[in-house]
């Protein structure tokens, strides 16, 4: 990715002639629609396909017949595609694909909805909407953990080990003190912890960062799932039984329908992360942390000259780093399920994908960990209504879209220049 | 000779880790890296000639390859044991007394860790029991060997997935993925093995390289994109990991591949034809893939040091411009490496189900061979009979640590740590080199020789 350590590979064509990117895209976007319309239209039955707007199958819902809808919906990502091949303006390019892979997706639920078995022809928005939310948001702590290191300059691969030991020390110490509160400073703390070690060895040590983040997630599965087996199996009544924070419903906002309560009625974490996420980004481009920050991760020696502690900062940024990514860990052991061992299960990998497929940048990367966070509640409901599709390809679809992201089918990615370097004054 | 090596770099060392470790014996007295004042006088030259038994001790605390190894494997043994210790709350409380009755606490301490490594010993190497059971025939002779058939069992796979990330290494390339070949490995071997009707023999053979082809093919997809796209091998092999995994748990339980007489996801058993010979009888687990392995380790040993290929790979990883500029083709070079490497990894995911490990197909079948590897190639540091000699120690680690596990109810996990913690040190010599006040590092070329970005 980095023209730094590979300046000798084809560098992808970049609008030149007529293939330039928005009609290779629009090429890929015709296909897609084509199949949509031809094959989900076939597939698709007679029935209704209801999209509830409530948690069941009562209530308002949005209605269409599942062949009309499965065709219509491949119709309008045909078109979109035809748009973008015939030489859309280029402002207009990231609205028509939006709307083509949306009509897609619609299409295909036009299909898995009508096929489904009687009496399950139906889909509950909040139900999805909420789900995506929740599964995301580990992704989006991560992601944003990832955002603060690297754009220092500081590869994170130790994402899952940040994860795993904020969500056990958030549990144990919860646990122990019996106070949510006390659990989540100690979360924050276990990922900092991880962090410390990563800063140390790849800043101070000059450890090579990808393999020193390889070898601290494994570190962290090994002491948690030690500690976990000794202490916590052994008496979980003492230490694995954290209090855990309540939903928190906001006034007025939780009475919106659909949104309202599938996003106003979470927990402290929901609204944590989002506003992480606004916090980061506008911290990153607008304030003076972020200027520097971001000249730290492409440029350092032009930083240093310029009187900004290179090592210094990125000492913050990567503990920094690890405290966002343990209190996204307690996400898990402080509201939701007590802790298991290995209980974050890749998860840190795929909040790496989502920060790449986001191009570091937090409001991408929250876009891409929704995405994420939407294939996987779909695998769930479409695994309840037996769908033929199996759950293990949906899961995949994080991982196939970041390799396709980064070999440069959906625009190329480009890390900070600095990334993964270490930086020696001299 | 010592000024040969002094000059030399990591490329053009030996294979042989024992000769490296020679050669780096008699070097680290001109270490060229002098950041403590005291090594400085020895560079000079102008010294009397030291005596051997001088020499020696010199070496022995001077920071090489061997001493910062074997150090860092004390250390992590240190924390294994605070490790214990913090967790055991019996143990623990003998603490709070401790000023008044130190014994106590300090008994305590030493019956639990004592155990615990004792029985990781026993697990791996020698046990005594067995040995005099077997010289008053109480036990046979397996008994004898069975620590050492554990973990030459354990061995095999690491050496392969271990020779994968090194090789990649050597090249240039951070192969994160061998976890991934080696499960697109085991498929394909597991398929071979129980779908084709062959004779024995052939049989095994078919299935060996139905597993090294789908290691092959799994390393070929991020090499070409990195060739032809210039994405990065370390994002798209960790993707690519996950993927391997989805498609395993999802073939495990299709029809014709599920094992029909079970309701849960485990395929149908390898033929008797595909598997590995076991070497010592049916009661040891211990089977060819040993054998294998160490003829790996000869062949990617010749491949780097004696062939064309192992030339243009080292020289692409020790400066892919320089290499361009000799006429070498980087992109071809790149793809070979993947290749070669997911091969190797899938050889090591073909001895999980080919061999005494498992029969069958399951979730979790591969364990964490392709993760252990990176540790295993990072602690050979990158050499072949290195990272055999590293995959052997882990092997170890492995069988003691179950034998661990069930006498002194220490947690297998425990391993993990002791791993992670030996690769982290030996990682930062100059960390070793600053607990244990060494003088002069030369194993300080590790990181130096792997630090690139994205």
């Amino acid at each position: 990715m980095s023209t730094m350590a590979v300046p000798d590979v084809a560098v992808a064509p970049v609008d030149e002639g007529f293939w330039n990117r928005n009609r290779k895209v629009g090429l890929v976007l015709l296909a897609l629609g084509l199949i949509a319309a031809v094959l989900f239209g076939a597939l698709a039955t007679d029935q209704r396909a209801r999209f509830t707007l409530s948690e069941d199958a009562a209530g308002a819902a949005l209605e269409i017949n599942g062949t009309f809808g499965a065709i219509l919906f491949g119709v309008v990502a045909l078109a979109a595609g035809a748009a973008l091949l015939a030489g859309l303006p280029k402002r207009w390019f990231l609205t028509v694909l939006g709307v083509g892979l949306v009509a897609f997706v619609f299409s295909f639920l036009c299909w898995q909805v009508s096929a489904a078995p009687a009496g399950q022809n139906f889909m509950p928005l909040v139900n999805i909407i909420r789900g995506t939310f929740i599964l995301a948001l580990p992704l989006i702590f991560g992601a944003l953990a990832g955002v603060l290191c690297e754009r220092s300059g500081v590869v994170n691969v130790a994402i899952e080990g940040q994860l795993l030991m904020g969500a056990f020390s958030g549990a144990l110490f919860g646990s122990i003190s019996g106070n949510v509160w006390v659990g989540l400073v100690a979360a924050a703390i276990g990922g900092a912890f991880i962090s410390l070690l990563l800063a140390i060895f790849s800043i101070r040590y000059l450890v090579d960062q990808v393999v020193m983040g390889i070898v601290l997630n494994l570190l962290a599965v090994g002491v948690t799932g030690f500690l976990y087996e000794r202490l916590m199996q052994t008496n979980t009544e003492r230490y694995n039984s954290a209090p855990r924070f309540s939903n928190w419903e906001i006034p007025l906002l939780k009475d919106i329908p659909v949104i309202g309560p599938a996003l106003f009625r979470g927990n402290i974490f929901l609204y944590l992360g989002l506003l992480l996420v606004l916090v980061i980004h506008i911290a990153l481009f607008r304030t003076r942390w972020g200027l520097r920050t971001r000249s730290v991760g492409e440029h350092p020696t032009a930083a240093d000259t310029l009187g900004v502690r290179v090592l210094g900062l990125r000492y913050r940024n990567v503990l920094l780093a690890g405290v966002v990514a343990g209190i996204g860990g307690a996400s898990y052991t402080l509201a939701l399920y007590s802790f298991t061992k290995n209980m974050i299960g890749g998860k840190g990998f795929i909040a790496l994908a989502a920060l790449i497929f986001g191009r570091w940048n937090p409001t991408g990367a929250l876009l891409a960990a929704l995405f994420f966070g939407f294939a996987d509640q779909l695998a769930t409901y479409l695994s309840t209504i037996n769908s033929v599709i199996p759950s293990q390809f949906l899961a995949m679809l994080p991982y196939l879209a970041t390799i396709l992201a980064v070999a440069g089918l959906v625009g190329r990615v480009r890390a900070p220049a600095a990334d993964g370097k270490p930086y020696v004054k001299g | 000779m010592s000024e040969r090596q002094r000059s030399g770099s990591p490329d053009k060392d030996p294979a042989s880790e024992a000769q490296a470790a020679q050669d780096s014996l008699g070097n680290t007295e001109r270490a060229e890296d002098a950041t403590t004042p005291e090594a400085a006088p020895a560079t000079g030259g102008t010294e009397p000639k030291p005596t051997l038994g001088r020499l020696f001790l010199e070496n022995l605390w001077a920071a090489n390859t061997v001493t910062v190894t074997v150090l860092s494997l004390v250390l992590a043994i240190v924390v294994g044991a605070i490790l214990m210790i913090i967790s055991d709350p019996d143990v623990l409380s003998t603490y709070s007394y401790i000023t008044a009755r130190p014994s106590d606490a300090l008994n305590s301490s030493w019956t639990l860790v004592s155990e615990a490594y004792a029985n990781l010993f026993k697990g791996a190497i020698f046990d005594p029991e067995a040995f005099s059971g077997w010289l008053d025939g109480s036990n046979g002779w397996q008994a004898v060997l069975a620590p050492i058939s554990e973990t030459l069992t354990y061995t095999a796979p690491l050496v392969f997935t271990g020779l994968s990330v090194a090789l990649a290494f050597r090249g240039g390339l951070f192969n994160i993925g061998a976890q991934g070949q080696a499960t697109i490995g085991v498929v394909l071997a597991a398929l071979a093995g129980f779908l084709l009707p062959l004779p024995p023999g052939l049989h095994l053979l078919v299935a060996l390289l139905a597993g090294a082809l789908g290691g092959a093919i799994w390393g070929f997809i991020p090499g070409i994109l990195k060739a032809r796209t210039g994405a990065h091998e370390v994002i798209n092999t960790i993707m690519l990991n996950y993927i391997a995994t989805y498609f395993l748990t999802w073939l495990i339980v299709q029809n014709g591949v599920q094992d029909p007489n079970r309701t849960d996801a485990i395929s149908r058993p390898v033929d008797p034809s595909a598997q590995l010979p076991r070497l010592l009888g049916d009661n040891l687990r211990v089977h060819a893939g040993i054998l294998l392995a160490v003829l790996a380790t000869w062949a990617v040993a010749w491949l780097l040091n004696r062939s064309t290929l192992g030339f243009e790979l080292r020289a692409v990883g020790a400066n892919p411009d320089a290499a361009r500029t000799a006429g070498i083709s980087v992109t071809r070079t790149y793809v070979l490496i993947m290749v070669f490497a997911g091969l190797l990894a899938g050889l090591g995911g073909s001895n999980m189900v080919l061999g005494s490990t498992a029969s069958a197909l399951t979730p979790l079948v591969v364990a964490q061979i392709g993760f252990d590897g990176i540790l295993v190639a990072l602690l050979g540091r990158v050499k072949p009979w290195g990272v055999a000699l590293a995959a052997l120690l882990f092997g170890a680690l492995q069988a003691g640590g179950n034998r661990m596990q069930s006498y002194s109810g220490i947690s297998l996990e425990l391993v993990t740590v002791l791993q992670a913690l030996i690769v982290i040190f030996i990682a930062a010599p100059a960390l070793v080199k600053a607990i244990f006040q060494l003088r002069a590092a030369r194993a300080a070329r590790l990181q130096t020789s792997l630090a690139k970005g994205w």
